[in-house]
C-alpha cells in the first residue's frame, strides 16, 4: 500500500496521535506526490482532520513521521512549516474576523525574500480567481459569507506559495454553486502543480477532484485506491461511507 | 489503600504533629516560641484562603480585607467594651462576616481574572476607609489595645501567657483545619471542586453554582477573619498594613508555595516563606530584601512544581 | 438655579484640564497592559512595577545627562529589553497553562521589582527635571505648559502605536495573532516572537508614561501600584483587549477623580473609579466602552 517515499511530496508514517489520554490516530500512514490531489474520506470523528492538523505541527504526535521532501518535519512548529511550503485551511475556515480581506491576504504575503513585484502577482492572480475579494478587499473578513470566507482561507494559503495545500472540508455548509466554484479551485491549483490533501464528507467531488483517495476508519488508513476507480456506490464507499 | 488503614494514617499522624506543636512551648526559646505561634495563624489565613484557590478555582486577592476586619473588630471589643476573649472573637468575625458577605454577593458573579481583580480591588477600598478614616480607626498609626484574659465568661479565667497563648492559638487553627477538611470532604465540597473542574457543566446538572460560591467566599472570609483575630491577640494592636493587598498576596504566596488545594500545604507554605525570612534576615541583615529571592523562589514554584512542595514531597514520597 | 452658582467652574475648569493630564498617562500604560492581555491573556500585574522602573531608569538618565528627552528614549528601551527578558523567563514557560498562573508568576514579579527599586534607590522619593519651563495662568493658579506637553506627548505615543498597528507588517502579525494564535502560527507567523515583541511594546509603553509621569510627583518604588490598580479598572472598564475602549475609559475614570477631589481627599478619591469598575462588572461586564455584543 506505501508509495516509495522519494516520489512523495509529503509522507506520514504510522503516525500516532493522542489528544490527552484519548488515542486518535493509530498509525496513519499516507503519501502526497508532487502536484497530486489527494483525498482522505471517512466518517465524521475518524481522526481526518486530526491528521491534517499533525501534519501542519498544530497537535504533536507522540509517535511516527512526517516528511516534507524527505525532510522530517514532525515536531517543527507551524509557523517554520508554512514557511517551508505547506498551507493550512482548517475546517472552519478561521479568517482573522476583525482584519480586512487585505490584511488577511497580507499574512501570508508580508514574509522575508518575496518582492513587492511578486507580491502584486500573486494578489492579482487570486483577485482574478476569485473577483469577489478584489471588490471587498478593505472590507473586514467577518462581514463575508460563509462561502465568501472559504475563498478568502484559501486565497489567503495561497499567498504562502505552498507547495501542499492541506484542506480540511472546504464545501461543508456551502451552496451548490459555491461548491462548484471550490472544485474549479482545486482544479486550478492543481493546474499550477500544487498539491492537495482533500479532507472531504463529498464524495463525489473529491472522487471527481481527486487522482488518489485514502479512506480512514477509527484513526486508521482501512482503503487506499485510485479515484478513477471507485465510484460513488462501490461496496467499498458503502461500508466506510454509508450512512 | 484502604479507606480505613487511610482514615488510621491520618488520625496518627494529625496526633503526632498535635503533640509536638502542643509541647514546643517547653522545647523552644521564647524567640522560636512566638515565630511558630505566628505561622500557625498566618498558616489559617493560608488555609482559609485555599478553600477558595484550591478547592474551588477563585484566587482571591482580596483575603487581607477579611483578615483586617477581624482584627478591627476585635480591635473595636476591646476597645469599647471589658475586655473580653468571648466579644473579641464575636466581633472580630462579625466584621469578617459583613465584609466578605458584601464582597462574596459582588464578586462571586465574575470569574478567573476578574474575580481576583474584583477582590483586589474591594481589599483596597476597605484599605483606603480605613487608613483614612483616622478619628475611629486611628489611620495611619492603627489602635492599641488591651489583650483580654483567657477563659470561659463566669467560670474560669487567668492572664495569657506566651505558653497559653501558642495554645489557645493551636486549638483554634486546628479546629479549624478540621473543620475546613470536613468542609471539603462534604458534599458542599464536592461541588465547590465540580465548580472547580466544570463550572458550566456543575450549572447544567442543576447546582445554584452562585450560592455555593458566595458561601465558599464567607466561608473562606470567616476563618481569614478568625486568622486576624489571632493576630490581633497576640500583637495587641490593629494597623492599616494589614488590609493592604501585599497580605492578599502573600496568603497566595503561602497557598502555592505549599501546595493548593491540601490545607496542610498553605501552613507548610507559611512556615517556609516565614523561616526563610528570617533566615535571610539573619544571613544578610534586617534591611536585606527578602522579597527579591523569596520572589524568584515564588515564580520558579510556578513554573516547575505547580503541585508546590507539598505535592512535589508527595511525589517524592511515592517514588 | 442657584445652586449653578454655588459651583466652582474655576476649579471644575483646573480639574478638567488636570483629569485629561493623568487620562492620557493613564490610556499610555492601561494600553500597553490591554495590547498584553489582548495577545496572550497575560494579566500583567508587574505592569506597574514596569512603569515605576522606567520612571527610575529616567531619573537616573537625567541625574547623569541632564537631557529629558534621552531620558524617555533610553528608559523606553531599557524597559522593552527588560519586558522582553521576563516574558521569554517566565511567561513562555507558562503558555498553555491556567491563565490565572501568569496573574501570580507576574505578581511575583512585580515584588522582585518592587524590592528591587527601593534596595538600589532607597525609600526617599526623586524627581526628574521638566524638559521645559513656563506656564500659563489658569483662573488663580500658574499652569505649568509641562502638564500640556505631557497629554500631547502621551496622545503621540498612543497615535504612533495605532498607525503601527493598523499600517505595519508587524502591527497586522500583532493583530492576527491576537484574534487566532493558531491560524497566525500557520500562517507562518512567528507567534512566540510576537508575543515576546507585544510584551516588550507594552513594557517600553509603560516606560515611557512613567518618565512623563516623573516630573509631576515624586517617583518611588510604591508608585506602580496605584497605577496598575488604575490601569486594570481601565482596561476592564473600556473591554479587555479594546485599545480604544481603553483610551476612552482613562479619561473618563481620571476626570472622575479629578472631580472627586474636589469634594474628598484624593486619596478617598480613588474610590470612585472601584466603584465605577464594580458597577461595570456587574451591569456590563464586556465593558462600558465597547459596542454591545450581538
Amino acid at each position: 500500500m506505501s508509495a516509495p517515499a522519494a516520489a512523495s511530496l509529503v509522507s506520514v508514517e504510522d503516525l500516532h496521535t493522542f489528544y490527552g489520554k484519548s488515542h486518535i490516530l493509530h498509525g496513519v500512514t499516507l503519501h502526497v506526490g508532487k502536484g497530486e490531489v489527494v483525498g482522505l474520506l471517512g466518517r465524521n470523528g475518524v481522526g481526518k482532520s486530526t491528521t491534517l492538523k499533525s501534519i501542519m505541527g498544530l497537535v504533536q504526535p507522540t509517535k511516527g513521521a512526517v516528511t516534507l521532501e524527505s525532510q522530517p518535519i514532525a515536531g517543527l512548529p507551524p509557523h517554520k512549516l508554512a514557511r517551508m511550503g505547506i498551507g493550512y485551511v482548517p475546517e472552519d475556515r478561521r479568517i482573522f474576523k476583525l482584519l480586512t480581506v487585505m490584511e488577511n491576504l497580507r499574512t501570508g504575503l508580508d514574509r522575508a525574500g518575496v518582492t513587492e513585484a511578486r507580491k502584486k502577482e500573486l494578489l492579482d492572480k487570486v483577485f482574478a480567481y476569485f473577483p469577489v475579494l478584489g471588490e471587498r478587499r478593505d472590507q473586514a473578513g467577518g462581514t463575508l459569507s460563509g462561502g465568501e470566507q472559504q475563498m478568502l482561507a484559501i486565497a489567503r494559503a495561497m499567498m504562502l506559495e505552498p507547495k501542499i495545500i492541506l484542506l480540511d472540508e472546504p464545501t461543508e455548509g456551502l451552496m451548490p454553486r459555491m461548491v462548484s466554484q471550490i472544485r474549479e479551485i482545486i482544479g486550478v491549483l492543481h493546474k499550477e502543480g500544487v498539491a492537495i490533501l482533500l479532507v472531504e464528507q463529498n464524495v463525489p467531488m473529491t472522487l471527481e477532484a481527486s487522482q488518489r483517495v485514502y479512506i480512514m476508519e477509527k484513526g486508521a488508513i482501512r482503503h487506499h485506491a485510485a479515484s478513477k476507480e471507485l465510484n460513488v456506490n462501490d461496496p467499498v464507499i458503502q461500508e466506510y461511507l454509508g450512512v | 489503600m484502604t479507606d480505613k488503614r487511610h482514615s488510621i494514617l491520618f488520625w496518627s499522624g494529625f496526633a503526632i504533629v498535635m503533640a509536638l506543636l502542643f509541647v514546643s512551648p517547653y522545647v523552644l526559646p521564647p524567640f522560636w516560641q512566638r515565630f511558630l505561634t505566628e505561622v500557625l495563624i498566618w498558616g489559617l489565613l493560608a488555609m482559609s484562603s485555599d478553600l477558595l484557590i484550591g478547592y474551588t478555582g477563585m484566587v482571591s486577592f482580596g483575603h487581607s480585607a477579611f483578615f483586617g476586619l477581624g482584627m478591627y473588630g476585635a480591635a473595636a471589643a476591646l476597645l469599647m467594651f471589658t475586655p473580653s476573649l468571648v466579644l473579641a472573637l464575636a466581633f472580630g468575625l462579625i466584621g469578617a462576616a459583613v465584609v466578605s458577605a458584601f464582597v462574596a454577593y459582588f464578586s462571586t458573579r465574575l470569574r478567573d481574572i476578574y474575580f481576583a481583580i474584583t477582590t483586589l480591588i474591594f481589599s483596597q477600598i476597605f484599605y483606603v476607609i480605613i487608613f483614612t478614616w483616622t478619628d475611629v480607626t486611628g489611620g495611619e498609626n492603627g489602635l492599641n489595645f488591651p489583650r483580654p484574659r483567657l477563659g470561659i465568661p463566669g467560670i474560669w479565667s487567668e492572664p495569657f501567657t506566651a505558653t497559653t497563648l501558642h495554645w489557645f492559638v493551636l486549638v483554634v487553627v486546628a479546629g479549624s483545619y478540621l473543620i475546613l477538611r470536613r468542609i471539603t470532604q462534604s458534599p458542599f465540597g464536592m461541588v465547590l471542586q465540580s465548580i472547580r473542574e466544570n463550572e458550566p457543566r456543575t450549572r447544567a446538572i442543576g447546582y445554584p453554582v452562585e450560592r455555593y460560591k458566595i458561601m465558599a467566599v464567607m466561608l473562606s472570609g470567616l476563618f481569614a477573619g478568625l486568622a486576624g483575630v489571632l493576630y490581633a491577640l497576640q500583637n495587641r494592636f490593629a494597623a492599616p498594613d494589614f488590609v493592604f493587598f501585599l497580605i492578599s498576596g502573600e496568603a497566595v504566596i503561602f497557598n502555592v508555595m505549599g501546595g493548593i488545594g491540601t490545607l496542610v500545604g498553605p501552613i507548610l507554605g507559611a512556615g517556609t516563606f516565614l523561616l526563610l525570612r528570617e533566615l535571610l534576615g539573619r544571613i544578610f541583615g534586617e534591611n536585606f530584601p527578602y522579597l527579591i529571592p523569596l520572589g524568584f523562589i515564588f515564580i520558579a514554584i510556578i513554573i516547575f512544581m505547580p503541585q508546590g512542595l507539598l505535592g512535589f514531597a508527595r511525589r517524592w514520597l511515592n517514588r | 438655579m442657584g445652586f449653578l452658582a454655588a459651583i466652582p467652574w474655576d476649579q471644575v475648569v483646573i480639574q478638567t484640564v488636570n483629569g485629561i493630564v493623568t487620562g492620557m498617562i493613564l490610556a499610555l500604560i492601561a494600553s500597553g497592559l490591554t495590547l498584553i492581555f489582548g495577545i496572550m491573556d497575560v494579566v500583567n500585574f508587574a505592569h506597574g512595577e514596569l512603569f515605576m522602573l522606567g520612571a527610575y531608569m529616567g531619573v537616573v538618565v537625567f541625574a547623569t545627562s541632564g537631557n529629558f528627552w534621552l531620558a524617555l528614549v533610553l528608559a523606553v528601551m531599557m524597559v522593552a529589553i527588560l519586558g522582553a527578558a521576563i516574558q521569554i523567563t517566565t511567561l513562555r514557560p507558562l503558555v498553555g497553562r491556567d491563565p490565572l498562573t501568569t496573574i501570580l508568576a507576574t505578581f511575583g514579579l512585580s515584588l522582585i521589582l518592587q524590592n528591587y527599586a527601593l534596595w538600589q534607590f532607597g525609600p526617599v522619593p526623586r524627581k526628574i527635571g521638566e524638559p521645559i519651563s513656563g506656564h500659563f495662568n489658569l483662573f488663580y493658579l500658574e499652569y505649568p505648559y509641562y502638564r500640556i506637553l505631557i497629554a500631547v506627548l502621551s496622545a503621540g505615543i498612543i497615535g504612533a502605536f495605532w498607525l503601527f498597528l493598523k499600517y505595519g507588517k508587524y502591527g497586522i502579525w500583532i493583530r492576527a495573532t491576537t484574534q487566532d494564535r493558531v491560524m497566525a502560527q500557520a500562517m507562518g507567523i512567528p507567534v512566540p516572537l510576537v508575543h515576546t515583541a507585544a510584551f516588550a511594546i507594552g513594557a517600553g509603553m509603560a516606560a515611557a508614561s512613567g518618565v512623563l509621569f516623573g516630573p509631576l510627583v515624586g517617583v518611588n518604588h510604591v508608585m506602580g501600584l496605584d497605577w496598575v490598580l488604575k490601569a486594570f479598572i481601565v482596561v476592564v472598564v473600556g473591554g479587555m483587549g479594546n485599545l480604544g475602549g481603553a483610551i476612552g475609559a482613562a479619561i473618563f475614570i481620571s476626570l472622575l477623580e479629578a472631580y472627586a477631589s474636589l469634594v474628598v481627599s484624593p486619596a478617598q478619591a480613588v474610590i470612585v473609579s472601584f466603584v465605577v469598575l464594580i458597577f461595570t462588572l456587574l451591569f456590563r461586564p464586556t465593558g462600558l466602552f465597547v459596542p454591545t455584543p450581538k
